[in-house]
């Protein structure tokens, strides 16, 4: 039996077309964009096209905006390290609870050696900003705000637009994750007040190690990576001649692709999670049914834990992933799960399902068909499941 | 994804002994649903002979915990009382052919249940010694408060230290950092207290994280301890390579052996030889060495040893894969 990917919030597979567009690029068109001969000439055109391609996906004015990088980790770090050079006399950094570690981990290192100070805002039980204290900690001295277009365990969206908007109020920069928005929601940045914005090739269906951040014009810059004047002396070092044009190549896919993201793989989505909670008792959804990715379902299964789920259903050939404590290798649940308040017999049986354009209905009918056992084995295996109206007094999901 | 043997995969997909156990003797608790795993470890014991005759578990937790608990019934049936109290968490991972070093606590899980079903038995109640406090070290299952503890009792100021007095960082050493800083904070408490001399503190700036060695403890040092054969009692002086023939090589090799066991049974291991092949040198060792980490160095004291004795180059191999 085939195997069912439903783990595309990790990585997705890079599309055969992708790959067909970038296979020259390690053989015949090897060369150096900045070499003075053809072989440099052919490839220099070659990444203008990519360029393009990304450019129309992300809707930017100028395709100069765009800065090649490793990946979504390095767009995070360059922005947010460029802010705090450039917005001279701000040392504050806004951010969310349930940003990626791409964006925490560096905060928490910033704050540590005293570069930074770090406001976190918290969720609501729907992973929703708490508006009213990210409107408080704005002030003259925040440098930037970074928040995350949308969150990739749960695939809450946040109003980026409406946040950009009150951080230039007090003069700060807005940077967004986007690397999970990339691809699967329609972006136009000519009309929007994002100034930088980080994405990721291998969420969209193209090659790992390339990501971009896009920074908008006018927006002063400091590079991350200093050497040679590649990217307009904004990212230095020989560009990944391959993975760029795999990229323009994939962002191309991805705008054609983008009414079927939001109509057909949504339903795929919602089928699945119907199916699943109409089958297995004490589950619900998490995060915010009215505005989320259309290709995220984060379902919690109450009183067992994840990486026993993920093991059982493996076996069964399906692919998805749990914010569980012990498929990270660390003790506590997600946090973004925590920053939730999803209650600890909730949490660690988080499973994440994540769908890409290349999913069908008979995925869907597979794992509404593997679940309902797996869940069930494990509970009557759960020294909680037969006393759960003892520990589930007092909770009662309003949005299952 | 985890890197589980395929025993802890075989009692993960079909755990034995799970479920509830009626008219259990004792019944113990550990963990809780906040921490991701928790073990119901339920026991029959047999009165007069003070025997487990039946267990059965019930554990909510990732896949490894769910093998460490089934096996641990699979180990404690059958046994005493006594017997069973003396199994180690290592016996458990050992038993399920190893443990990645991240889901160690899931053995100590194991453990503690075992301490606590029995202690429930003999209407004792068992206390665990967990500090609520940050988890520093993985593989030990070493806490915040623990080291802080141990930092402060001892006066300790360097990592190794707590390495050598809590374990913690002995493992895959990716909380070095973690260490660091528990260290950093808390002799800086220590120095404003009055309890430590200022130049004595941690000091990150000079502090160069020592280069994982590889470990080769010398078979001398393991065996200094031990009562060394007198020189005039050794066998004949090793007749020189050439002139020996295969059955003098192989009866030195034996004698030598024979030479180095007593302190591995010191330490409850053991070596036997199985088969030499050329200069290939077979052993089994047996018992405490099975799954010791240190299993590989022991070998290396052991070629070491055989050279010395045998004076042409040997290579020692263990008989049964190595952890």
């Amino acid at each position: 039996m085939d195997p069912v990917y439903l783990d595309n919030n990790a990585t997705t597979r890079t599309d055969p077309r992708v790959v067909e567009t970038m296979l020259p690029f390690f053989t015949e068109q090897f060369g150096n964009a900045s070499s003075m001969h053809a072989f440099g000439a052919q490839v220099g055109d070659a990444l203008g096209k990519a360029r393009k391609q990304l450019q129309a996906l992300l809707g930017a004015e100028f395709d100069h905006e765009i800065v090649y990088t490793s990946g979504g980790t390095e767009a995070d770090n360059a922005a947010i390290l460029s802010a705090l050079e450039t917005q001279v006399g701000r040392d504050e950094i806004i951010t969310s609870a349930v940003e990626h570690p791409a964006v925490l981990s560096l905060l928490a290192h910033l704050e540590k050696i005293g570069r930074a100070k770090v406001h976190i805002i918290g969720v609501d039980s729907m992973g929703r900003l708490d508006m009213e204290a990210f409107s408080e900690a704005l002030s003259p001295a925040t440098a930037i705000v970074s928040i995350m277009w949308a969150n990739n365990e749960t695939g809450t969206i946040f109003p980026v637009e409406q946040l950009a908007g009150l951080a230039h109020r007090v003069g700060a920069l807005f940077h967004t994750d986007a690397v999970q928005a990339v691809g699967k929601l329609p972006i136009d940045l000519s009309s929007s007040q994002i100034d930088m914005l980080s994405l990721s090739g291998h969420k969209l269906h193209g090659p790992k190690g390339i990501g971009a951040l896009y920074v908008r014009k006018g927006v002063r810059f400091r590079p991350l990576i200093r050497g040679g004047h590649q990217e307009r002396g904004r990212r230095a070092g020989t560009e990944n001649v391959p993975g760029i044009i795999g990229l323009g190549k994939a962002a191309e896919l991805a705008l054609e692709y983008m009414a079927e993201e939001q109509t057909r793989v949504a339903a795929l989505r919602d089928r699945l999670e119907k199916g699943l909670l109409q089958r297995i008792g004490n589950s619900f959804v998490t995060g915010d049914p009215s505005s989320r990715l259309p290709n995220t379902s984060n379902v919690a299964f109450e009183y067992i834990e994840g990486e026993a789920i993920l093991l059982l259903m493996n076996r069964e050939g399906i692919a998805a992933s749990s914010g569980s404590a012990c498929t990270s290798g660390s003790l506590e649940p997600s946090h973004v799960l925590r920053a939730m308040n999803v209650p600890y017999t909730a949490a660690h049986g988080a499973i994440r399902f994540s769908f890409s354009r290349e999913n069908t209905d008979t995925d869907v009918d597979r794992v509404i068909e593997a679940m309902p056992p797996i869940i069930e084995r494990l509970r009557e295996m759960s020294p909680f499941w037969r006393e759960r109206d003892k520990q589930a007094a007092g909770f009662n999901p309003t949005y299952a | 994804m985890w890197e589980y043997s395929e025993k802890v995969k075989d009692y993960f997909f079909n755990p034995k002994n799970s479920g509830v156990l009626e008219g259990a003797d004792g019944v113990g608790d550990v963990g809780a649903i906040s921490c991701g795993d928790a073990l119901r470890l339920m026991i029959k014991v047999d009165e007069p002979t003070q025997t487990i005759t039946d267990a059965r578990f019930q554990t909510f937790g990732c896949g490894s915990a769910i093998a460490s608990s089934s096996a641990l019934t699979e180990i404690i049936i059958g046994k005493t009382i006594d017997e069973a109290l003396r199994i180690s968490n290592q016996d458990i991972a050992d038993f399920l052919g190893g443990l990645p070093p991240e889901k160690m606590h899931c053995s100590v899980m194991g453990y503690e249940a075992l301490q606590a079903a029995v202690a429930n038995y003999r209407g004792e109640t068992w206390v665990d010694d967990h500090e609520e406090g940050a988890l520093i070290c993985k593989c030990f299952g070493i806490d915040e408060a623990m080291i802080e503890r141990t930092v402060r009792s001892n006066g300790l100021t360097k990592v190794e230290e707590i390495t050598n007095f809590t374990k913690a960082g002995g493992g895959c050493s990716t909380c070095a950092e973690g260490i660091e800083g528990v260290l950093e904070r808390v002799n800086a408490e220590m120095v404003a207290e009055g309890v430590l001399a200022p130049e004595m503190a941690f000091n990150p700036q000079a502090y160069v994280r020592p280069v994982k060695e590889k470990k080769v403890v010398p078979l001398e040092t393991v065996l200094a301890a031990a009562p060394q054969p007198e020189p005039e009692v050794r066998p004949e002086p090793a007749p020189s390579p050439a002139a020996m023939t295969t059955l003098q090589k192989i009866r030195l090799i034996e004698e030598t052996i024979e030479q180095i066991r007593p302190s591995l049974q010191r330490d409850g291991g053991d070596c036997e030889l199985i088969d030499v092949d050329g200069n290939r040198v077979m052993v089994r060792l047996t018992g405490a060495c099975v799954g010791c980490h240190l299993s590989s160095a022991t070998i290396e004291g052991v070629q070491a040893r055989l050279v010395e004795a045998v004076g042409v180059p040997l290579l020692v191999v263990p008989a049964t894969p190595m952890h």
